[in-house]
C-alpha cells in the first residue's frame, strides 16, 4: 500500500509538469500583447515596453519562459502583471470555492445517498418515480437556467437566501449557490445510490445474513450498505475535485469571485500566470482526490489491494 | 394435484415431526404472466435423518426451501396454499419477528455458491461471529472464541490464523466449510443444504459431503440436502424426495429407489448417471425440456418427455399412489414400473 501511494505521487508529480506545460503552452499560443492588455487604453512608449519586455523575459524561448515561470511558481514570487502575488489572489478565490463545494458535496452526499436508498428500497414506488423524474429533470437543466432561477425563486421571491454573496456574509450566501452546483451532483448521487444499493439488494449474501436470522436493519444498514459505500464513495471523491475546478455560471450569478470567475477573468485579460497557476492548483486537486479515492477503495473493498 | 397430501397419514397424528412441508402452493407473479412453481409440495423431516430433495433446475426444489426459510423474495413470490410445521407450528402463520428467530437458531441454511454467499467486505470471523453477537449477546472475545471453534469443527486448518482473512482469500472448499461453521453457529436442529456441492471440484465435493453427513450425525440434526445430482446423495440421504415442475413425483427410501425406481422421470435421472462398466456407451438422457411453468402441460406435467405416456396421461392429472413403506408416486403407472411391465 505504500509503495503504492510513493508510486502514485511520483505519478502526480509527472502529472502536473506535464498539465502545466501543456496549459502553458496554450496560453503562449494564444498570441495577443500581454504589455497592451496591461496598459489597457494608454498609449505604451517603446521605452516602456522595452522595460515590461526585458522585466517579463518576453524576449526568451517558450522553454526559457516556462522554465522562469517554474522558478516563480516554487520561489512563490509569482505575481500578476499588476504586481499582487498570484496566491494571495488565488487563495482567496479557492477558500471561496471550497465553501460552495463543501457545501454542494455534503448537500449531495446526504440528500443523493439517502434518497438512493429509500428508491432502491420502495423501487417502483411513488418516491422512486417521482425523484426519478426530478433528477432527470435536475439532469437535464445547464446551469445558465438553473442558476438564475433558483436565485429569482429562492432569494427574490420567497427571499429564504441572499440574493448574492456578500463578504459579511461568509456562509449563508454561499447555501443557494452552494445548493445549485450540488443538486446536479446530487442527482448523479442519488442515481448512481439507487442503482447500488438496488444491486447489492438482490445479492446472495444478502440472502444468507437474512437466513443468518438478522434484524433487517442489520442486514441493510451493514450489508447491504458497506457493500453499496464503493462506487459512491468513487464518484464523490471525483466530484470533489470537479466542485473544486469552480463553476464559471454559478459564480458568475452569485458574483462569487471564486477559482471559475478568476479564471474566467484571467483568460479575458491575457493574464498567463494566474491562468496557469490556477490550472497547475487544480491538476494538484484532482491528483489528490483521486489518489484518496484510489486509498479508500482499498479500506472499502478488501478484495483490492495494490501492490 | 388439489386436496392434502401426506405422505405417511398413519404415522402424522402420533408423533409431532420435526419439519413438515404440508401440501405447499406457491406462485410467482411476473410481467408474463403467473407461475405456478409449486403445485401442492408435501414431505417431512425427523430428527437426526437426512432427506434428498432431487430435482433438475426450475424443479421449485430451492424455492421450497427458500419458503421454509421465509426468504422467499415476495414479491414475485406468493405462497397460495398450504402448511409448514416445525415442532407443530405452522411457519406460514407466524410473525414476521418469530419467523426472524426461528431463522438461523432453529433451521439454518447453506448455499450453493459460498463466494457470492458470503459478504465480501467483512472477516470470516466477523461473518461467523455475527449472529453470537447480535443475537446470543456474547462479547466480542466470547464469540471469536466460538467462532475458532465452529471452523476448527468444520475442519479448516489454521482456524485461528484465518479468521481475519476474507472469502475472497479461501479456496472454494473452504469456503463452503465457512458457510457451514455459519450456518451451525447458533445450533440449529434442521439444516438446510441448497447444492452445497455443485460449485466444487469433485474431489472437494466428496469432503463436503462427508464433513455434512458427519456433522449431521454429531450434532443430531435433520438435513436437508437440496441438489440435482443422483451421485451425491446415495451415500448421505436416508429418503429421497424427487421433484418435477413443483411436484414431489416419487419419494422412497434411498434404497428402495436406487433399486427400483416407480417414476419414469426417477428413472431416466437413474439412467443418465455416467457408469464406469458402460464405458464408451452414449450416456443416457431425458429428452425434451422442463415444462413451462406459466403453460404446464395437461395431465401428468412429465407427459411429454414420457417414454411410457399414454392417453391418461394427458388427460388426467396423476394422483399420488401409495405404494407401501411410504413410498408414494405420481405416475399412473407407478405399480406397473415397478413390476417390470411396462
Amino acid at each position: 500500500m505504500f509503495r503504492y501511494i510513493v508510486r502514485r505521487l511520483l505519478q502526480g508529480v509527472l502529472t502536473f509538469f506535464g498539465a502545466t506545460l501543456i496549459v502553458f503552452a496554450l496560453m503562449f499560443a494564444g498570441g495577443g500583447d500581454p504589455i497592451q492588455a496591461l496598459a489597457g487604453e494608454k498609449p505604451v512608449t517603446p521605452q516602456q515596453r522595452a522595460a515590461l519586455t526585458e522585466q517579463f523575459h518576453l524576449n526568451a524561448g517558450f522553454f526559457q519562459r516556462y522554465l522562469y515561470f517554474l522558478k516563480d511558481l516554487f520561489t512563490g514570487n509569482l505575481t500578476t502583471y499588476t504586481g499582487r502575488s498570484v496566491f494571495d489572489s488565488i487563495g482567496d478565490a479557492l477558500v471561496l470555492t471550497g465553501k460552495i463545494a463543501l457545501i454542494a458535496l455534503l448537500f449531495a452526499m446526504i440528500v443523493g445517498v439517502s434518497f438512493g436508498i429509500i428508491a432502491a428500497l420502495r423501487r417502483g414506488g411513488v418516491f422512486d418515480n417521482t425523484t426519478l423524474v426530478l433528477t432527470l429533470v435536475v439532469i437535464g437543466i445547464p446551469s445558465i437556467v438553473l442558476a438564475p432561477l433558483a436565485q429569482y425563486l429562492f432569494a427574490i421571491k420567497w427571499k429564504i437566501f441572499p440574493v448574492i454573496y456578500t463578504p459579511d456574509q461568509p456562509w449563508t450566501s454561499l447555501i443557494l449557490p452552494g445548493l445549485v452546483l450540488g443538486s446536479l451532483s446530487l442527482a448523479t448521487a442519488m442515481r448512481l445510490t439507487r442503482a447500488s444499493f438496488g444491486d447489492n439488494l438482490r445479492a446472495d449474501y444478502v440472502r444468507t445474513a437474512t437466513s443468518k436470522g438478522l434484524k433487517q436493519g442489520r442486514v441493510i444498514g451493514v450489508h447491504v450498505l458497506r457493500n453499496s459505500l464503493i462506487p459512491i464513495v468513487t464518484f464523490l471523491g471525483v466530484e470533489l475535485g470537479n466542485l473544486m475546478g469552480g463553476a464559471i455560471i454559478t459564480e458568475s450569478v452569485f458574483n462569487v469571485p471564486g477559482v471559475g470567475f478568476k479564471l474566467y477573468k484571467a483568460i479575458g485579460l491575457d493574464d498567463g500566470p494566474t491562468v496557469v497557476s490556477i490550472v497547475s492548483l487544480l491538476v494538484v486537486i484532482y491528483i489528490v482526490a483521486n489518489l484518496i479515492v484510489d486509498v479508500l477503495y482499498a479500506v472499502l473493498d478488501p478484495r483490492i489491494r495494490y501492490e | 394435484m388439489t386436496g392434502p397430501q401426506t405422505d405417511f397419514p398413519a404415522a402424522r397424528a402420533s408423533t409431532p415431526r420435526l419439519l413438515e412441508v404440508d401440501d405447499l402452493y406457491v406462485e410467482f407473479h411476473t410481467r408474463d404472466g403467473i407461475a405456478k412453481v409449486i403445485n401442492g409440495v408435501s414431505y417431512h423431516l425427523d430428527p437426526g435423518e437426512t432427506l434428498a430433495v432431487l430435482g433438475e433446475s426450475g424443479s421449485g426444489k430451492s424455492v421450497t426451501a427458500q419458503t421454509i426459510m421465509g426468504i422467499l423474495d415476495i414479491p414475485p413470490g406468493k405462497v397460495t396454499g398450504g402448511r409448514i410445521l416445525y415442532q407443530d407450528r405452522d411457519l406460514l402463520k407466524m410473525s414476521k419477528e418469530e419467523r426472524r428467530q426461528i431463522r438461523g437458531q432453529e433451521i439454518a441454511m447453506i448455499f450453493q455458491d459460498a463466494l457470492s454467499a458470503l459478504n465480501p467486505v467483512f472477516t470470516v470471523g466477523n461473518q461467523i461471529s455475527e449472529t453470537l453477537r447480535k443475537r446470543k449477546g456474547l462479547s466480542k472475545s466470547d464469540a471469536t472464541r466460538r467462532a475458532v471453534e465452529l471452523m476448527d469443527l468444520v475442519k479448516i486448518p489454521g482456524a485461528r490464523a484465518r479468521i481475519k482473512d476474507y472469502p475472497h482469500q479461501f479456496s472454494g472448499g473452504m469456503r463452503q466449510r465457512v458457510m457451514i461453521a455459519m450456518a451451525l453457529a447458533l445450533d440449529p436442529k434442521v439444516l438446510i443444504a441448497d447444492e452445497p456441492t455443485t460449485a466444487l471440484d469433485v474431489t472437494v465435493q466428496a469432503q463436503i459431503m462427508d464433513l455434512l453427513a458427519d456433522l449431521r450425525r454429531d450434532l443430531n440434526m435433520g438435513m436437508i440436502l437440496i441438489t440435482h445430482d443422483l451421485g451425491v446423495v446415495a451415500d448421505v440421504a436416508d429418503r429421497i424426495a424427487v421433484m418435477y415442475a413443483g411436484r414431489i413425483v416419487e419419494h422412497a427410501d434411498v434404497h428402495a429407489l436406487y433399486k427400483k425406481p416407480a417414476h419414469p422421470y426417477t428413472e431416466g435421472l437413474l439412467d443418465s448417471i455416467p457408469r464406469l462398466d458402460s464405458k464408451g456407451a452414449e450416456l443416457a438422457t431425458i429428452k425434451g425440456l422442463p415444462p413451462n411453468l406459466m403453460k404446464p402441460p395437461t395431465g401428468c406435467a412429465f407427459n411429454p418427455r414420457c417414454k411410457y405416456a399414454k392417453d391418461i396421461c394427458v388427460t388426467d392429472v396423476p394422483p399420488l399412489l401409495q405404494l407401501g413403506d411410504g413410498r408414494t408416486s405420481a405416475c399412473h403407472f407407478a405399480k406397473e414400473l415397478l413390476d417390470g411391465r411396462l
